[in-house]
């Protein structure tokens, strides 16, 4: 007996939440099945939408203005403004007080913690305070222990940006972390539980031990920035606690893998669909497919701990990532998507995959599926290859997220429309 | 005339810091230059094989009998550069009986132990050779870490007070008449250690004696006061994979041919070769087919090697050499002994002598012959210590390994530090201070790469090749930037920053001959993490342009409504 639903959403990220969200908010069915861990984990939690254009013109005040002459092809171009507006509108809903930036169509630059800038259309509460466009001078906090983040570095780096305001960084050591390389989210559970620490000073907690440490080497800066491991289930109360206590600002600088804004924004979409009564397996493969009379996916084989279980659904939704997420794979002569076979165009040299610069034109940064207007794969005839199956996120091509600064919103865009088309056309 | 130097040696490969730390040794006054970091030549590019000497057993059995007597001496003064791997000269069943029968002899000939295995004896040992193996000669055979073996002779050599000087490029020979006195070099960075982006100056040193030990560079050092020295650069790619197949060497036991050896080096596994003859040691193609052959035919030794993944290729170029009029066609034919050339006896020009040809593993029996030679002509009669002399590091290796303490670090950590600072591991790894791990691939924690600034400087490319960091599976994606941040704030953030892309972007040279697969997959994750995460490929500080900051969204607005509805409360 295969288990059956109006949708089946293939992915876990970014890309197959939003889809499965928008499929069941048109009433839909919904299921979601993914394997690997999200690559959201890998992800500063920043939602940008376009930073700079495919030509490298930027950073861009407005994403929006710039998304109409994008190239065809792009993902943007195939679901066109309006959509990529409502997506975000949809994720605001989503995201609530936990994002800001939507009052404004203008991108914000965020610090990073390699010391330059990023813009993006949205970004975390948590790093609201630290807008490089925010003149108010800045302390930069870094911890001994965290070498990812050298905060006087970041601080001058900020400066040689052309940042509006003075930065200052200062290292201290954490309090309460006793080996050199603890993982971030012993940072984040030592000040989420305001766990006893002892210091000089005697017994105290966590937050209070840290705040001592930065008041006393706070000048007249009018915001501090930290790390991003300022907490994980309870970041605003620490926040919040820090900036009572130091009597300025606080903000996050996001930092890579593992991220913690990354694993919030995840914790945040995991409830939103279970609040939307979406069924999720996670940790399961897609196997096998099976095709029916007309040329469609009649259901696909999931492998749940070595037993095979078919799926079925009315329409699907492939939303497996690309070469990082393993959607898009490769092998010395191929680059191919895993589940379905789907075409992904590629140059049959290897070595046209790349170009010398390590930050020039990367073919392979596009390396993905080409889809038509209703995100349906493309078969190398330019014709769908299955009449309801349609492709979001990370495993689409034609666009290189990285310099463009566009994962997150290609995601939530591409997302979007192939939840609601799903759903909608499920539900005929 | 007063001279800057008596010697000056010429290039800082494993040849000219051998000889740098052998005359030094004896008391000389020597400086050595190197265009760019010590090992960029020919040391920094091989298959990081310690022969046995089993190789040139059948071909060359003097070379083989020199091998077999330095891998001896190097274990003992070098032993936290080599690793014991052991080495297996493997036979298939389309390989010559009569060549395995000739092998065996050649080694016993030598002087090089060996021993045959079975089939199945030699995959006890190797587990994932192929089923069809027929059987192996068991020989010494080594893994070496040719960068710290270089970099602890230039640093033994400056105990004895030579002067190293890198990133100095001979640009000139200084020749009066009929003899040669020095050189002229532009500095990169000016004197001394490496600091990113001073302009570059010219120096003129002066010898009394010069010794061009460029390798396949030295033709190009001779043509500068009209030499000739037909050096035939060869050369030949290795591909390094992600983990270790086998942890012993593994060689094709035939005649001669491409892809035919597999070297267990630290974390990895190298491939090797090819041999073809070039042009320009510094421009030559790097092709995919040779990739593709060191996969394809190294397969049929180690079947998964076919599915396994490859992190990077790198080529190099093997100064070979022959006399004049030896005609050999096929590079592969010429002989690996090495040759002094005394361009006095030779060419009629005094005051210089140049080393072409040779091996990595005989370096040092190379270097002491030279200096034999740069003595005789100096009138100095002080004889070579550097066989019982061992290496910084290899002190009392024996007696420290049971002494060892973990230093506060993982275990794992621990231990992969040790082997790499032999007994320098306390004076490096005791600190008070914070000692977090930087590159987690290789396990190189802050106090191992502060070590290594300290010798060389801001070159991250120097610091790479002391402690092994970002030459892992992630190859410098999550570790390059950590890095660069220990620079600071010794060095400026402009000098850091230009570090930093100088070390990614030499990364990524190698890891284009690796693009598929899970290292593709590596090289986007790593693209996104300094594009997408960081933003450096747009840097602002980097970019001509400047930002409109007061354009973008200050978060004000934001703030500015929340306040209003608490005060609204």
């Amino acid at each position: 007996m295969a288990i059956e639903d109006d949708v089946l959403v293939i992915g876990g990220g970014l890309a197959g939440v939003t889809a499965a969200l928008a499929a069941a908010d048109q009433s839909a069915q919904v299921r979601l099945v993914s394997y690997k861990q999200s690559t959201l984990r890998h992800a500063s939690g920043l939602i940008d939408v376009l930073g700079y254009t495919p030509t490298g013109d930027g950073p861009l005040v407005d994403p929006f203005e710039a998304l109409v002459d994008l190239p065809e092809g792009h993902p943007y171009e195939r679901v066109g403004l309006e959509a990529v507006r409502e997506a975000l509108s949809f994720f605001d809903e989503i995201a609530g007080d936990a994002y800001d930036g939507g009052h404004t169509d203008a991108n914000a630059l965020v610090p990073t913690h390699g010391g330059t800038v990023k813009p993006t259309a949205r970004y975390p509460v948590s790093t609201a305070a630290g807008l490089a466009s925010d003149g108010r001078d800045t302390l930069l906090v870094g911890f001994e222990t965290l070498p990812d983040f050298e905060a006087p570095l970041a601080a001058s780096h900020l400066e040689a940006a052309g940042a509006p305001f003075a930065a200052r960084g200062i290292t201290v050591r954490f309090p309460g972390i006793v080996r050199d390389d603890a993982k971030v989210t012993r940072y984040a559970h030592l000040l989420d539980q305001d766990e006893a620490v002892t210091t000089a000073a005697g017994e105290t907690t966590a937050r209070d031990a840290l705040a001592d440490i930065v008041r006393s080497q706070l000048e007249d800066e009018a915001r501090v920035g930290f790390p991003a491991i300022l907490g994980d289930d309870h970041a605003n109360a620490v926040r919040a606690d820090l900036a009572e206590r130091l009597g300025v600002d606080v903000f996050e600088v996001p930092m890579g893998p593992p991220s913690l804004p990354g694993l919030r924004l995840e914790d945040l979409l995991y409830d939103a669909l279970e609040d939307a009564s979406v069924r999720v397996t996670t940790g399961v493969p897609v196997v096998e497919y099976e095709t029916g009379t007309s040329g469609q996916i009649d259901h696909v084989v999931v492998d749940r701990n070595g037993t095979e279980i078919p799926h079925r659904a009315d329409q699907y939704v492939l939303a497996t990532g690309g070469l990082v997420g393993k959607g898009v794979r490769s092998e010395r002569k191929r680059v191919f998507e895993p589940v379905f076979d789907c075409h992904v165009p590629h140059p049959a040299d290897r070595y046209d995959w790349f170009v010398d610069d390590v930050f020039g034109d990367q073919p392979y940064a596009r390396f993905g599926l080409p889809v038509d207007r209703d995100l349906r794969p493309l078969d190398p005839g330019d014709e769908p290859e299955f009449s309801n199956l349609r492709a979001a996120g990370a495993v689409l091509g034609g666009y290189d997220f990285a310099a463009e600064k566009s994962g997150s919103g290609v995601s939530l865009a591409t997302g979007y429309v192939a939840g609601q088309r799903a759903g909608m056309e499920a539900r005929q | 005339m007063a001279r800057d130097t008596e010697v000056l040696v010429l290039g800082g490969g494993s040849t000219g810091c051998g000889i740098a730390r052998d005359l030094a040794m004896r008391g000389l006054e020597v400086t050595l230059v190197e265009r760019g970091n010590l090992t960029d030549g020919t040391t920094g590019r091989m298959h990081g094989l310690l022969h046995s000497g089993g190789r040139y057993a059948v071909s060359d059995q003097a070379s083989a009998t020199e091998c077999i007597e330095e891998n001896e001496v190097l274990r003992e003064i070098a032993g936290h550069c080599v690793e014991e791997t052991g080495g297996l000269f493997v036979q298939r069943p389309e390989d010559s009986d009569d060549y395995f029968r000739q092998k065996l002899e050649g080694c016993r000939e030598c002087g090089i132990p060996a021993r045959v295995l079975s089939g199945s004896e030699a995959r006890e040992v190797e587990p994932y050779l192929a089923d069809d193996i027929k059987r192996a000669i068991e020989v010494p055979d080594g893994a070496v870490d040719p960068f710290r073996l270089c970099v602890a002779n230039a640093i033994d050599a400056e105990t004895y007070g030579a002067r190293i000087e890198t990133h100095a490029e001979v640009i000139d020979l200084l020749r009066d008449g009929d003899d040669i006195y020095g050189v002229e070099v532009r500095h990169d960075s000016g004197p001394g250690k490496r600091t990113h982006a001073t302009s570059g100056t010219t120096e003129e040193i002066t010898a009394e004696y010069v010794v061009n030990a460029t390798g396949a560079w030295a033709g190009q050092i001779g043509a500068m006061a009209d030499l000739e020295i037909a050096v035939r650069p060869s050369k030949g790619v290795m591909t390094i994979m992600n983990v270790r197949q086998v942890d012993t060497v593994i060689n094709r036991c035939h005649p001669k041919g491409d892809a035919d050896i597999i070297v267990p080096h630290e974390t990895t596994a190298i491939l090797g070769t090819t041999d073809e003859e070039v042009d320009d040691p510094d421009d030559y193609p790097e092709e995919q087919w040779e990739v593709d052959q060191m996969i394809d035919t190294l397969s049929e030794l180690v079947p998964i090697l076919k599915e396994a993944r490859t992190i990077r290729s790198f080529w190099g170029v093997r100064p070979l050499y022959e006399p004049p009029g030896t005609g050999t066609q096929d590079p592969t034919d010429i002989t690996r002994d090495f040759f002094l050339l005394d361009h006095a006896d030779r060419d009629g020009v005094t005051g210089m002598s140049s080393i072409v040809g040779g091996k990595f593993t005989t370096y040092r029996m190379m270097a002491e012959q030279i200096s034999d030679h740069v003595c005789e002509k100096l009138g100095v009669t002080a004889t070579c210590a550097t066989a019982d002399e061992p290496l910084p590091g290899s002190e009392n290796i024996a007696t420290l390994e049971a002494g060892m303490d973990d230093f506060g670090l993982r275990s794992p950590v621990a231990r992969r530090s040790r082997q790499r600072l032999g007994s320098r591991a306390r004076e490096v790894l005791e600190t008070d201070e914070p000692n977090p791990v930087i590159c987690q691939c290789e396990g190189v924690t802050r106090a191992e790469i502060k070590d290594a600034i300290a010798q060389s400087g801001t070159d991250l490319n120097a610091v790479r090749i002391r402690t092994r960091a970002s030459m892992g599976n992630c190859q410098g994606g999550f570790c390059c930037q950590p890095m660069a941040n220990e620079l600071h704030p010794e060095y400026d953030e402009k000098m850091v920053r230009e570090a930093l892309d100088e070390l990614f972007q030499e990364r990524w040279k190698g890891e284009r001959h690796a693009l598929w697969g899970e290292q593709l997959s590596q090289a986007m994750l790593n693209y996104a993490l300094h594009a997408t995460t960081m933003n450096r490929d747009h840097d602002p500080a980097s970019a001509t342009s400047t930002v409109d900051f007061a354009a973008f969204d200050d978060g004000r607005a934001e703030r500015d409504r929340i306040d209003g509805i608490r005060g609204g409360r």
